[in-house]
């Protein structure tokens, strides 16, 4: 089944609230993935740093032994890294050989990546998402058919710097993707066909896709069920399979575009008794990018 | 009128309510206050009553509905009046997916347009979709109406039986042994009755439409096919 969410604001006025408004649309997808949930939140970044964001134990350690101009948020079970772009070589080195335990979930200069087991609501407590501003933010909430509930089977993935995707749905052809794919560079972190998703939209913006071009390219090489919403450093993004096998609905005001699995995620927004509901049409990209 | 609020009252005592009600009932006029999306708003009720639904529904919305009029002040989720066997529901604003699907009677009037399997299955309900519906619709249709005034979707009727369809608009393609029929006075006269049952006045011409049915190809097996299976 799953839940997914995402709110791409257009009014900054609304950004301080970003967190909040996402965390209550996760919430009511409670229903609909009550294994686990994450999100990703677009917050503030700065051209020349980039964000990691490093799931495991023991992470208080981790900032005093990388040393240098590294700063750091400790959320729970997740640390923010936030490091001069020039040492993220170093840095990745160093989490590979002496913290193999941790794992990067995001990288980016606005990307922040949490992910967890247990219900919608209480992991999104547990982050404080509520307290997080930001620009666009998706979120999902996973109920387990095809593999354990663990972390690593958790949305968003994230495969290239400042991308996430989230997923309702399934692919049958991921295994054959994953073997283009493997040789074009991209590593995967599990077996998940929603990772492999998540790269071969990472490996089409590589090549210079704009992201609506990158799931125009999905729309004939993805054979399977899909309704997806990607974020990008500046950009938002919903497709579903031509069947629409999965439920989508979208509403959109002169403040923010929001997306729900469910209308019934949407009803907190603010102002959504005059916005436009609609149910994204299958087959075709919806594509919103801050300029 | 009786006012229930959702913001206060639980979904299931709103159902409990309206199933109690006899045939004969006073309390004839309901309105359903802050529906906020929820699943399974006034299904399944057998009393001639009106029930209005003051914003976005949920899914299967008036679904099994017998002699009630379910009016949907907003959008309508998955399934409205699915399975319904007579009565009314009108959705002011768009339905999403398999509207009307198994549906044996009554009257569905959608003033916005339906997504995706809109009538599939039907079984004898008329459904007026004032906008357009998506593709797959009146996937093996069995018997009923659906008049669309805008335009149909992929794969339009496929392996339909004797359902008629009738769409203004452009149809996209149409499903395996669906086929565009000639239009007889027979079918004028119904489509002016189910117009003017949907509140389309003469501004919406009959000769407008075109029609499409089954071409009966698939009703028994052709040895040709043997090896398609």
């Amino acid at each position: 089944m799953c839940g997914i969410v995402g709110l791409f604001l257009k009014d900054p006025a609304l950004e301080p609230r970003l967190g909040s408004m996402l965390a209550g649309m996760l919430e009511v997808m409670s229903d609909r993935g009550p294994d686990s949930a994450g999100f990703a939140v677009y917050g503030q970044g700065r051209p020349d740093r980039l964000k990691l964001t490093v799931r495991g134990g023991r992470l208080e350690e981790v900032v005093n032994a990388l040393g240098g101009e590294v700063e750091s948020r400790l959320r729970d079970t997740h640390l923010v890294l936030s490091l001069p772009s020039a040492e993220e070589h170093r840095v990745r080195g160093w989490l590979a050989t002496e913290r193999p335990d941790l794992v990067v979930t995001g990288a980016g200069e606005r990307i922040e990546i949490y992910k967890d087991v247990g219900l919608p609501a209480a992991v999104a407590r547990r982050f404080d998402l509520a307290g997080m501003a930001g620009t666009h933010g998706v979120g999902h909430t996973r109920m387990a058919t095809e593999s354990a509930v663990t972390v690593d089977g958790a949305h968003p993935f994230s495969t290239g710097a400042d991308q996430c995707l989230v997923h309702n749905g399934s692919l049958s052809n991921h295994r054959s993707l994953r073997r283009v794919l493997e040789p074009a560079g991209m590593a995967f972190a599990s077996d998940n066909d929603s990772e492999v998703a998540a790269a071969y939209l990472s490996v089409k913006l590589r090549e210079g896709a704009t992201l609506s071009e990158a799931l125009e390219a999905g729309l004939k090489d993805f054979d399977g069920f899909f309704t997806f919403v990607m974020g990008t450093r500046d950009g938002f993004a919903v497709l579903r399979d031509p069947v629409s096998c999965k439920p989508a609905v979208m509403a959109e005001t002169n403040r923010y575009v929001a997306f729900g699995s469910e209308y019934r995620a949407l009803v907190d927004l603010p102002g959504i008794e005059d916005a436009l509901v609609f149910e994204p049409e299958p087959a075709r990209v919806y594509a919103w990018e801050r300029h | 009128m009786q006012v229930v609020d959702l913001a206060e009252t639980k979904l299931r005592a709103l159902n409990a309510r309206l199933h109690s009600l006899s045939a004969n009932t006073n309390e004839t006029v309901w309105r359903v206050e802050n529906p906020d999306g929820q699943h399974a708003l006034a299904v399944g009720l057998d009393a001639p009553i009106t029930v209005e639904i003051a914003g976005h529904a949920g899914y299967y919305c008036a679904s099994m509905n017998m002699q009630a009029t379910v009016i949907v002040e907003g959008n309508a989720g998955v399934g409205v009046a699915e399975n319904m066997m007579s009565g009314m529901v009108h959705v002011k604003g768009d339905a999403s997916q398999s509207a009307g699907a198994t549906a044996h009677g009554g009257l569905l009037v959608i003033d916005g347009s339906a997504s995706a399997r809109c009538g599939i299955s039907m079984k004898g309900v008329d459904i007026v979709v004032k906008g357009s519906i998506g593709p797959m619709s009146a996937f093996m249709a069995q018997a009923g109406n659906l008049v669309v005034l805008g335009d149909a979707g992929d794969a339009l009727g496929d392996s339909i039986y004797e359902a008629r369809l009738y769409v203004r608009g452009e149809v996209k393609s149409l499903g395996a042994d669906c086929v565009e029929k000639e239009m007889r006075d027979e079918h004028r006269v119904e489509l002016r009755k189910l117009l003017d049952a949907a509140g389309l006045g003469e501004t919406v011409q009959v000769d407008a439409f075109r029609r499409y049915g089954s071409a009966r190809s698939l009703y028994n097996f052709h040895v040709d096919n043997a090896a398609a299976y």
